[in-house]
């Protein structure tokens, strides 16, 4: 399934990586994954989210070091201890979350760790006079002494580069740089990046973006649940090949279930506007209008800021819309609290299971039996039998591989806390289920089995809406598939779709 | 989770644990084993520490710092922090105090005596307020909890020395012909030979230990102390939580105020002055986590049981203050990073 690669480094490599793997605790992030750095060249990382590529960019940055294998500079083994001393080596990355202190200034941002100093202090001037040429170079317009915080998003990515750029690098990491940016911005950082090119930078590209990275590299590694699937030049391959071997080909993550009607219509969202949290003046969502019928499983396929969490937070009453309504079986639900549309039965699977899903702190079966707790409480106390018994039944239902139930929750694997967090949603019979990127951070196998699990309860009447930028996802098990860009419905699609179209509807592959 | 009096037997492990060795056991059941220790030692070095009455006396100190101590715990396990209890317990003390006195009413021309009871009652609602002000800043004005309950610390304990312009309440007693005594029974009088004191703390933690181990309200706080944005989308009411558990402590520090007046029969607006750092020690060496979820009543209990007979102990044997203050630091330090060690290796799953 791989091509060859060579052991011993040739000369023209900068960067090797050996056998490079990573676990926290029993989830596998890495499995031992090799790929050369050539001098001068731009090798793009393609993967799908949880594919590993964040966490090799890390290890190769010395951010965090690697459990087993081996990392080779210039044909010499390397340990970082820290990223400094793998920016002394040379290397250098932006990261995909913006690492710089809002309070700052550029100037200060761009030269944090590293000032200039002279005899009596710090040398101001001469960082302000070299962060106008970084600038300059740029072509963006931005005085050094402005606060970052002040910056918008995209001008903030400008200084990050700025700062990667400002050491000197060998080796550039580039991890997501053109997210926040907007066409003209690409267009100049892909000019400087065939500048640095040309005088020797080794750069390392990582984008969702498939087409904008294949403008600009010279070779590509493909990463899928921690191995290396596939390694090519850029002159071998193309847009189909990425896809292929990013989602993989062989494992079926389940098909649509079939062979029955669907039901009433279960949920109804009408025009429905939800403003920017961070206070700028425009909506994440913007009159959106969705039907969803018993039995019917959707998908929601968007981009990282399509408006897809929000949407799913606002529907689940954690964030406030600005107009429209959402009726859930004939009731108007715009105005309940989160406990009572769970009582409702709506219920939402939050995308970040270790920020919103789960209490660290209790243990797994006490995590099941959280949303349900008036299920068992008779008058005024609990009953142990009758949560147990819930406990059990859950266990079972989600098939969470636990060593008891009073086992602590973060001694299971990323797959099998996921299990828990849907299985306490499920736990409160719902009728309808929102599920935020259930697939993300869990292996190949536990993804299928979750799937296995919303088209079972779907057979049952359960309208299942769940969200994923994994375009092999939406294919799988939803009945219909909704593309959302820019917080509108971008196109509507039916299994059959093809994955190029639906990319094509969520402006994935057309970055200009 | 079982709350045990401390003269009881503690189990210091979980059926569930699989793997205990001695360390474990020693870890786990560290408060406990902190308690023996400090029995064993004062007894060998004074004949007059192991005697019953002693204990009696001593566990009728530790009732005010329990009290305290389980209040604080109700807080801590929802991620805050409560520093006003000390002051709460003074305004209370002289609260109560006020009314023993007689409430003039100018316009009627009379003074209202009210019964011990009532007292009481009005009692434990002002301490009930303080909370559910210091509960609103921190839940619904989203005030840190540690500067929300340091200006009402500053308050209250200001509101007690203008209420009796700096001096102390000292006829407590009330008398028969106004109906109102029986205040002194809180502190003085005994109930088969235990201090009523103690039998309130021990009151206070069994309904606490039930209402944590079995009730909704339990639940819905170690899972909020937990993780809040988890508990909140599984539907548990967060913000109502965090203002019930202010309240909550309000009226234990209440409580301590009305038994520490009544065992003082007077009440002074700088009693309980630092109290709120003693509660603070009691749930820490309890093996409470400060950050929330993590944390029990019996383990406060003992905790508050290793201050308090500590603390007289080195009284007893003849040590200075001064070095009672080093100890009780020192033990302070040493509960942290056993806490540290115990929660240290878990969660580091990112």
């Amino acid at each position: 399934m791989n091509t060859a690669i060579n052991i011993n480094v040739e000369p023209e490599v900068v960067l090797a990586a050996r056998n490079i793997a990573k676990s926290y605790g029993n989830t596998h992030a890495l499995k031992g994954v090799n790929f050369d750095i050539y001098r001068g060249s731009v090798t793009t990382l393609f993967g799908e989210n949880g594919a590993g590529k964040s966490t090799l960019m890390k290890i190769l940055s010395g951010v965090i070091s690697p459990t087993s294998g081996k990392i080779i500079l210039d044909g010499q083994p390397i340990n970082f201890a820290s990223p400094s001393e793998s920016r002394d080596l040379g290397i250098s990355i932006i990261h995909q979350e913006l690492s710089l202190a809002p309070n700052l200034s550029v100037r200060d941002n761009i030269f944090m760790g590293r000032e200039i100093m002279t005899a009596t202090g710090v040398n101001f001037s001469e960082e302000e006079r070299q962060t106008r040429e970084l600038m300059k170079e740029l072509e963006e317009d931005i005085d050094p002494l402005t606060p970052v915080e002040d910056l918008r998003l995209g001008q903030q990515q400008i200084v990050e580069i700025a700062r990667a750029l400002s050491v000197n690098a060998r080796i550039l990491i580039m991890d997501e740089p053109t997210s926040a940016l907007s066409a003209s911005e690409v267009e100049v950082l892909f000019k400087i990046i065939r500048d640095l090119t040309s005088r020797g930078v080794s750069i390392v590209y990582i984008s969702h973006h498939l087409e904008e990275a294949l403008q600009i590299t010279d070779h590509a590694v493909v990463l899928r649940d921690g191995t290396m699937t596939a390694y090519a030049e850029r002159q071998d391959i193309d847009l189909e090949w990425i896809v292929r071997h990013m989602v993989g080909e062989g494992f079926d993550l389940g098909s649509p279930p079939a062979g029955y009607d669907f039901g009433k219509t279960s949920l109804s969202i009408k025009s429905l506007c939800i403003p920017d949290q961070s206070g700028n003046d425009f909506n994440v969502v913007d009159e959106l209008s969705l039907d969803v019928r018993e039995g019917e499983v959707v998908c929601l396929y968007g981009l990282m800021g399509s408006g897809r969490t929000e949407l799913m937070e606002c529907i689940a009453g954690r964030l406030k819309p600005s107009c429209g309504t959402i009726v859930l079986h004939e009731h108007d639900i715009s105005k309940l609290t989160i406990a009572q549309r769970i009582d409702a039965g709506l219920v939402l699977v939050p995308e970040d299971r270790q920020r919103d899903g789960l209490v660290q702190t209790m243990s797994v079966g006490k995590n099941l039996s959280l949303a349900s707790i008036s299920a068992f409480t008779s008058k005024l106390l609990t009953s142990t039998k009758a949560e147990q018994s819930l406990i059990d039944r859950m266990i079972k239902d989600v098939t969470v591989k636990t060593a008891s139930d009073t086992a602590e929750i973060g001694s299971l694997s990323g797959g099998n806390q996921q299990k828990v967090v849907i299985g306490k949603m499920l736990a409160t019979n719902p009728k309808v289920i929102l599920l935020d990127e259930p697939s993300r951070g869990i292996d190949i196998g536990a993804k299928a089995e979750v799937f296995k699990l919303l088209a079972e309860r779907a057979r049952a009447g359960l309208s299942v809406i769940y969200s994923t930028s994994e375009v092999g996802e939406c294919l799988s098990i939803a009945h219909r598939i909704i593309v959302l860009s820019k917080g509108r419905i971008a196109g509507e699609f039916n299994s059959s779709a093809s994955k190029e179209a639906i990319m094509a509807a969520s402006g994935e592959s057309v970055a200009h | 989770m079982s709350v045990s009096s401390p003269t009881m037997t503690i189990q210091p492990m979980e059926k569930h644990r699989t793997k205990l060795n001695f360390a474990r056991i020693l870890l786990e059941g560290r408060a406990f084993f902190a308690l023996v220790a400090i029995i064993i030692s004062f007894s060998l070095l004074s004949p007059n520490y192991f005697t019953v009455n002693n204990f009696l006396i001593m566990s009728s100190h530790v009732a005010i710092f329990g009290l305290l101590a389980i209040g604080m715990l109700m807080v801590i396990l929802n991620g805050g922090i409560d520093l006003s209890v000390g002051s709460t317990l003074g305004l209370c003390g002289v609260f109560a105090g006020f009314l023993m006195q007689g409430v003039e009413s100018e316009t009627l021309g009379v003074i209202f005596y009210p019964p011990v009871w009532a007292v009481v009652l009005l009692t434990c609602a002002l301490g009930a307020f303080i909370g559910t002000i210091n509960g609103v800043l921190i839940a619904c004005f989203r005030v840190p909890a540690f500067v929300a309950t340091l200006g009402t610390l500053y308050v209250a304990r200001g509101v007690a020395l203008l209420m009796t312009n700096g001096l102390t309440y000292n006829k407590l007693a009330g008398a028969t012909e106004l109906g109102n005594t029986g205040f002194d029974w809180l502190g003085f009088n005994r109930l088969g030979g235990i201090p009523i004191g103690v039998i309130i703390l021990l009151t206070v933690a069994i309904i606490t230990g039930l209402v944590l181990s079995r009730s909704a309200f339990g639940r819905w706080l170690y899972a909020s102390g937990g993780n809040a944005r988890a508990a909140d989308l599984s539907g548990v009411p967060t913000m109502k939580v965090q203002i019930s558990v202010y309240i909550i402590s309000g009226i234990c520090a209440a409580i301590a105020g009305l038994v520490l007046s009544s065992q003082l029969t007077s009440a002074g607006p700088t009693a309980g002055t630092t109290y709120e750092l003693t509660a603070i020690a009691a749930v820490v060496i309890g093996g409470a986590a400060l950050t929330g979820g993590r944390g029990t009543v019996k383990g406060t209990l003992l905790g508050a049981f290793v201050i308090g007979y500590l603390s007289d102990g080195l009284v007893i044997i003849g040590v200075s203050a001064y070095w009672q203050t080093v100890f009780t630091g020192a033990v302070i330090v040493l509960a942290v990073l056993l806490n540290s060690l115990q929660y240290g290796g878990r969660n580091k799953r990112t």
